[in-house]
Parts: structure tokens; sequence; C-alpha cells
């Protein structure tokens, strides 16, 4: 028994995915588009879908274009960027209502793949540049975007350990873009790099719902033309650790953040997978691990600490708010936790709790459209096709010793800690 | 049991009232790999002052407490309940609101074990001085992680200027002072008031058999010896119209300010399908104004005055209610300005056309199925609109049935310049 069917259809110029389910009220449809991860391109493709999505040729105004997608019963419509390993994803994102659920019974789903297909291949353009000041404002509003990660610290403190972990990577970018260089991009600059990536980005068109296979290749077919393309396919560069690096930062805040990055040296693609996801589970990222019940239970120092992986990249990140002057107890403690991890002092309990809930958090995370397509995304990015059901198998029998063998490539790379103006010389 | 049946929408809910009192949904999901199921009591930050069970004089607690009272009945004596869900493959979580406390977990797997854990860790409470204490350090950095949020002090801000008197304005999680004065008995009096199955209601969607789940809780509920409680007495104090402050500015550690305009609720006696249109008719009549596919919201974008954090709600209770409009701005002053102008001149109905109306409704019809794709929204929802008489399920048939009319009226009785507050979040200098 099979727990999601995907079919995947090559097409030229792109794939094309399908899962047939009876579960949704709704029809959703996912376009990705994956480039290299490079300094120079990422402001574009921060900027990119965002014009695209504020009107079209035949819907030239924000307006008019939300107007028509209210007519559709509310299908909402939505871009998204974002970086895996040492690519940058550009995703939109169209979720229509199933007429079969309304008392009206105007076909939806391809009016949708026509607005989509409209907003990404007929868009609102003259003279091989975009709409002047639709370009003016996204440009205003997404140096307002790079700029409130700076607001929110636990954002914030996040995204400075990786900058500073990972300089001179090009994972050292933010996938938002960079500030300094959203000026100097113009109408025709960005419409040209928008060519560009159509030929040469891949990409992959998912759609979910209960729909017939047939009829959907029928819509791909007949309104998606693309030229044909070789994706560059690249793996994670891994960077051995010299020496731990340590930054304190100071502002004005009240609770003082922990970051801390260690390079795992294994990612999404490799067999110890599994083993380094199920170290990940037992030492914090559930409310049974090790780094919740030492640093939150038994020490009061936090509300939050916790762990997770960045799969395609080989990280694992920890994170924690605690008070200013407690940052040398919980670094302890957390050290004192990753060593427990390394010399395999966990019990059979915590490893089968862990299993349990790994299974559980994918199981429940394709139970929701989108979180069945970040799923089934992992194979395009890390190049592998593993179905669900051999994921959870390989999960499942993964051993006490697999993952202390991963333990053991894991290095402490950055303790990053943003306090309070104490102290502040 | 009792079956209902809602034909457009493809779904079956089952009900039953227990022998105790607690109210029982069940809404089979077929299809879907998740159970999801929460136990809610109609207890939340609001509920500072009340009569003890029996008792003839009041109480009035610390702000905070219900919010801490939810963490505390995670631990028991032989250890912590998130190490029994995940035992069992699920994952538990809680939280708490202005009136509710919820406590809940999603799985996979063994459904019914979790669905035990749930009942009978909700329904018996260990509370001892030194897990009372230990918990003060952990909630003193939620506290903390909530006053470095500057959207959190902007939402909160907007609140405080509205109410004079009502514990609405109280921060749910309370203050590192306030909740240093939090005993294990006061615990146990707000648990021995609040958490009676007739003031609960536990909600269940998913792939589950209805008629052994129901079962399975009917006995379980008949296992344990509740005494019948009397009604429970809330106290409030009287709340003036307006709103308690026009204006005020926070200087934070932010790059970007943020502008949150606020509208006092009028009538907050409401309950029932009349609750249910007033606050479906308000939500319109901000779409209408406010959504993207409005000329205001182009306007404003346009002029660089907001940007994607741009939202707007309305949420009514009994006894409180509030519109909230706002985001991130480069121009305070400006975007307060127009907001206030916007909604002003809207009390007289401008832009509101029957087109415009019916578009709205259809996009509303259209959220409202995308949003039943989500148990977390179905069960949470269905708990809140039942707290207050309402059906959930109503939503579509009173959406079609809105007028005009409706959202003029609700234009006209809810905007007034004395209810309109303005709450500025902006960078120190």
């Amino acid at each position: 028994m099979s727990i999601a069917s995907e079919i995947i259809r090559p097409k030229q110029g792109y794939k094309l995915h399908f899962v047939q389910t009876a579960k949704y009220k709704t029809n959703t449809l996912v376009w990705k588009m994956k480039a290299p991860l490079e300094k120079e391109t990422v402001t574009l493709r921060a900027l990119l879908p965002h014009v695209l999505q504020s009107n079209s040729r035949q819907f030239p105004t924000t307006t008019e274009l939300r107007s028509y997608l209210d007519e559709l019963y509310g299908a909402s419509l939505y871009v998204d960027v974002a970086k895996k390993g040492e690519y940058h994803i550009m995703t939109f994102t169209m979720e229509i209502a199933n007429e079969k659920f309304l008392s009206d019974p105007a076909p939806l789903l391809e009016k949708g793949f026509d607005l989509l297909t409209g907003i990404l291949f007929e868009p609102n353009a003259s003279g091989n540049a975009f709409h002047q000041s639709t370009i003016e404002k996204e440009k205003r509003t997404l140096k307002q975007r790079i700029q409130s990660v700076y607001d929110d610290k636990m954002r914030y403190s996040a995204s400075r350990l990786i900058e500073e972990m990972c300089k001179g990577e090009p994972y050292e970018a933010e996938a938002t873009g960079i500030s300094e260089m959203v000026e100097e991009i113009t109408a025709s600059s960005l419409y040209e790099y928008y060519q560009k990536a159509l030929n040469e980005d891949e990409i992959d068109f998912y759609v979910i719902g209960d729909i017939d296979a047939t009829e959907v290749e029928r819509l791909a077919d007949n309104k998606l033309k693309l030229a044909d393309r070789t994706p560059l396919k690249l793996s994670a560069t891994q960077i051995k650790v010299e020496k731990v690096n340590d930054i304190i930062e100071h502002q004005d805040v009240k609770q003082g953040k922990l970051n801390i990055g260690y390079r795992t040296h294994i990612t999404y693609a490799d067999k110890e997978y599994f083993a380094l996801q199920l170290f990940n589970g037992i030492f914090g990222g559930f409310a049974h691990s090790k780094l919740f019940i030492n640093v939150r239970e038994k020490a009061s120092l936090a509300y939050y600490a916790s762990s997770r992986l960045e799969s395609h990249k080989g990280l694992l990140l920890v994170m924690s708010g605690i008070e200013n002057e407690n940052y040398e107890q919980a670094v302890s403690i957390i050290k004192e936790q990753m060593q427990a991890m390394k010399n395999g002092d966990f019990t059979d309990q915590e490893l089968s709790q862990t299993k349990a809930v790994v299974r559980n958090q994918v199981l429940e995370t394709i139970d929701v459209a989108r979180g069945l397509v970040e799923i089934l995304y992992h194979n395009v990015v890390a190049g592998t096709s593993i179905s669900l059901d051999e994921w959870l198998e390989k999960t499942e029998t993964t051993t006490k010793e697999e993952i202390i063998k991963a333990g053991e490539r894991i290095e402490m790379d950055t303790i990053y800690f943003l306090t309070g103006m104490e102290g502040e010389k | 049991m009792e079956k209902i049946l809602f034909e457009q929408l493809q779904e079956e809910l089952f009900y039953e009232k227990m022998a105790n009192g607690l109210d029982v949904y069940i809404l089979p999901k077929q299809g879907f790999n998740k159970s999801y199921a929460t136990f809610t009591t109609k207890y939340g930050s609001i509920d500072n002052h009340f009569n003890p069970p029996g008792k003839d004089s009041t109480v009035k607690v610390p702000d905070g407490i219900a919010h801490f009272l939810e963490h505390k009945l995670f631990e028991k004596e032989d250890g912590d309940v998130f190490q029994q869900f995940s035992k069992q493959g699920a994952s538990a979580n809680a939280f708490t609101s202005f009136t509710r406390t919820s406590y809940l977990f999603s799985s996979t797997s063994d459904f019914e074990k979790n669905l035990k854990t749930l009942i009978d860790f909700v329904q018996e409470p260990y509370f001892t001085e030194k897990t009372v204490e230990k918990e003060k350090g952990i909630i003193g950095q939620e506290i903390k992680m909530y006053e470095d949020n500057p959207d959190w002090r902007l939402y909160f801000g907007c609140i405080e200027n509205m109410y004079y008197n009502h514990p609405v304005k109280i921060d749910i999680a309370g203050t590192v002072e306030s909740i240093a004065d939090i005993t294990k008995d006061m615990l146990y009096q707000c648990y021995e008031t609040f958490y009676h199955p007739s003031n609960m209601l536990i909600f269940i969607v998913g792939p589950v058999d209805t008629e052994e789940t129901m079962t399975f809780i009917r006995q379980n509920q008949e296992s344990k010896p509740f005494v019948d409680l009397p009604e429970i007495k809330r106290h409030f104090e009287n709340e003036p119209e307006e709103v308690a402050e026009k204006k005020r500015i926070l200087e934070m550690n932010v790059q970007s300010s943020k502008v949150m305009v606020g509208i006092k609720a009028a009538k907050t006696d409401l309950q029932g399908i009349e609750l249910l249109k007033y606050e479906l008719a308000a939500n319109v009549l901000l779409d209408i104004l406010f959504s993207k596919s409005s000329n205001h919201f182009d306007e404003l974008y346009s002029e660089g005055l907001i940007d994607q954090t741009f939202s707007y709600d309305y949420t009514q209770e009994y006894g409180f209610g509030f519109a909230m409009i706002g985001g991130d701005t480069r121009q305070p002053d400006t975007l307060t300005d127009k907001l206030t102008a916007i909604l002003l001149n809207s009390k007289s109905g401008e832009g509101v056309t029957e087109a415009t109306l019916n578009r709205t409704k259809k996009k509303k019809i259209g959220s409202f199925l995308r949003a039943l794709n989500s148990p977390e929204y179905i069960a949470n929802q269905f708990t809140r609109y039942s707290f207050n008489e309402m059906n959930l399920f109503d939503v579509v048939t009173t959406l079609e049935n809105l007028t005009l009319d409706d959202i003029c009226s609700v234009a006209d009785s809810l905007i007034k310049e004395s209810r309109l507050t303005v709450f500025q979040v902006v960078p120190k200098k």
C-alpha cells in the first residue's frame, strides 16, 4: 500500500507531478523554479515572483487580478522564495475550490490553470521590460521585506548565525535577497533575467487534488510550452571546521537569543540521512528531546530550546531564548547534550519515541497539499527518488549504531549570541 | 448520539452530551492520515474575577493564571505528559486565549490511547509548590520573548488603548511580577471553578470510528465521579462605549514602523446566529474596504504606505470585540490618517456596492472551503463558535444571505470616531 502515489511525467522543459486524492475540498497547483544560489542573482530571484504575481497582460493592475481571484471563489495565489542547499527556489502556489462543493458548477480548475500560466508567461511587459511602476512598487516592498528581518529577533539571530557560519559560501545570502542590490535592478534587467530563468531553471509543476490525471495532462500539454534544458546538478559544499567561531552581538533586547550551528557533513541525498534525522529528533527536534528536557524543564532557562536540520545543506541548528546572564550555563548544557548524543547516551525508548513522532510528523505533513509538495520536492533538490513508503521504512529500521556513526561526523561550527546592552564596551 | 448532515459540504457531524455535561463532537474525515482532538474549557485570560464553586464571595486572581494553569497541567507526579504522547507517536500542545484554554494532540496511530491520555491528563490536576516555582522561570522567558516582539506589542497595545476595565486588555501570559504571586492553591481554585465537564467540549476530526470513539468517551466519563456544578459566576466591570486612549506610540529597537488602527466593538451582548451574522458582516465590510482587490489597497500600496504585512480582522465574543487594521509602514502618521478617513467615510456605505458584496461573498465562501481542509481550523473554530452558541457550519448559508443592508447597518453601528484608536511602534531615536 502506498501512502501517496505521485505520478511524474517528464515534459519538454519541465516535469509534471500529479497526486490524485479525494481528501481536500480544493485543488492545489504548485509551480517551482530552481537555480543555483548565487549572490549575483539572488535579489533578482527574490523580486521576480512578486512582480509576476502583481498583474499580467490580461489583468494589468493588481485590483483587476485580485478581483478575478475573488470571482474564482477566492482562489488563493501566493509566491515564496527559499534556499535549499546550494539552490534557490521560487514557488508559485494557487489553491482553488473544487466546484463539486459549490452550488455553482463553473469549471474552476481550467480557469485557475489559465490564470497561473498567464501570470508566468504573459506578464504585464512591453519592449523587453516589465511595467515600470510595478517594478518600483515591488522594489520598495522588497526592501521593506529584507529590512523587517531585523525587527523579528528570532529570525534575525537565525539569519545572523548562517551569515557568520557560511561566510564566503553562496549559502550566506538570505533567500529574500540583499538590500544593497535592490536599487540597481531595472524593468529591463529583471525582464532579461526572467527570460533566462524561464529557459534555464529546473521547473517542476505539481497538481494535487480530486481531479483526473488525463485532464491535468491535457491542460498542461495545451497550455505549457517550454524550451528543453539540462539543469545543473550541484551538491552541498562541505567545509571542514578549523575552530569554533564565537560571536556576541549587543542590541537593545530583553531576551538573549542563542543560536548554535553544527556541520553534519550529511545531506538528504546521503544514505546516512535517516540516522541524522533521528539524531536530531532525540537531541532537539521535539518536546521529549534532550534540549527541551534539560534546558527548559530541568534548568528552567528557556521557553524554547530546540534544533532542526537544514537537510540539503547538511547543517544542524540549535535555537533558544534565554536570560542574558545565563549564556554560559545554556551553552554548557547544550554542549553536554551533544556529547551525550555522540556517546550514544540515549535509551531505546528515546529512540522508539523519536521514530514514532518522526513518522507521525511526516504523515501529518502530507495531509496538507502544500506539505505533501514540500516533502515530494526533496527528491528533486537532492536528485533522489525515494518514495514516501521507502522513506518511512528506512527511518523505522535505522539502528542506534547508525545514529552514533552519523553523530561522529557532526562538528560545532559557530556559537552566535544576541544579547542586551549590558556589558557593552 | 445525534448525527448532523451538511450535504453541500459533504460532511457529517456526530454529537453527544455526556451525563456529566461534557459536549463531544466527532467529524469523521476519511482519507486523512491524521486524527486531531481538542479538549477545551470555556476559561481564558479574561476570567479573572469569579465566585469559586459554592462560595458567596468573589475572588480576583493574578494576571496570567489561566495560561500558567495550562502549562502546569502537563506535569504529573510521574513526569511530563509530552513524554507519554510521544511514546504513542502523537504530538501534543495547548493554548490559552482570551476566552478558552485548549489541550490538543494529533496522531496518525494509536488514536484511542492518545485520546485517553488527553482526557485523563486534563481531568487529573497535579500541582505542587516546587513545580509551580520552576515554571515561573520558563513562563518568564515566554513573556520576555513576546516583549521583544514588535507585532505582539502592536496588537496588544491597540487592545489596551480600547479598554478601560475589561480584562481583555491584560496580556494573556501576565507579567513577570503578576505570575510571581501564583500559588498551587490558586491553581486548584481556578481548576475547580472552570474545568468541570459541563464547562468543556471535546472535538475530534479524523479517520476515526465514530461509534467506538463515542462509547469510549462515555465510559471514560462515567468512571469518574463528577458532582454537578452550579452555574459559573463571572464578574466584569462596566465598560464605556468609547476607547480609553485615542493614540499611543511605543519606541522599540526596530527598523520599520508599524501602525494598528482599532475599532472597539459596539454591540457586545450578541450571541448565537445574531453574533455570527454581525461578525461575518463586519469581516465582509473590512474585505470590501481593504482586500487586495479593493481600490483602497491599490492606492495605499502604490503610495508606498503599506506592504505585504498589511492585514485586517474583526473578532467579537461576549463582552468585547474589535476590528484591527494595519501593518508595517514608512509613514505611520500618514497611514493612520488615511485608514481613519477610509473607515469614517465607509460609515455612510461608501464603496459598498452589490458587485463588491457579491465578489466578496464568493471569496469568503471559497476561503471557508479551503479552511475546511484543515482539521485544526475545524476543531478550534467549531469550539469557539459553540461557546458563543453559534454553528461553524452555518457560515456558508449566513454569508450567502448577507445583504447590502446588513453590511451598511454594521458599518453604521460599528464605525464612530469615539470608538477608533491607533497604536504605533516606531524605531528608537
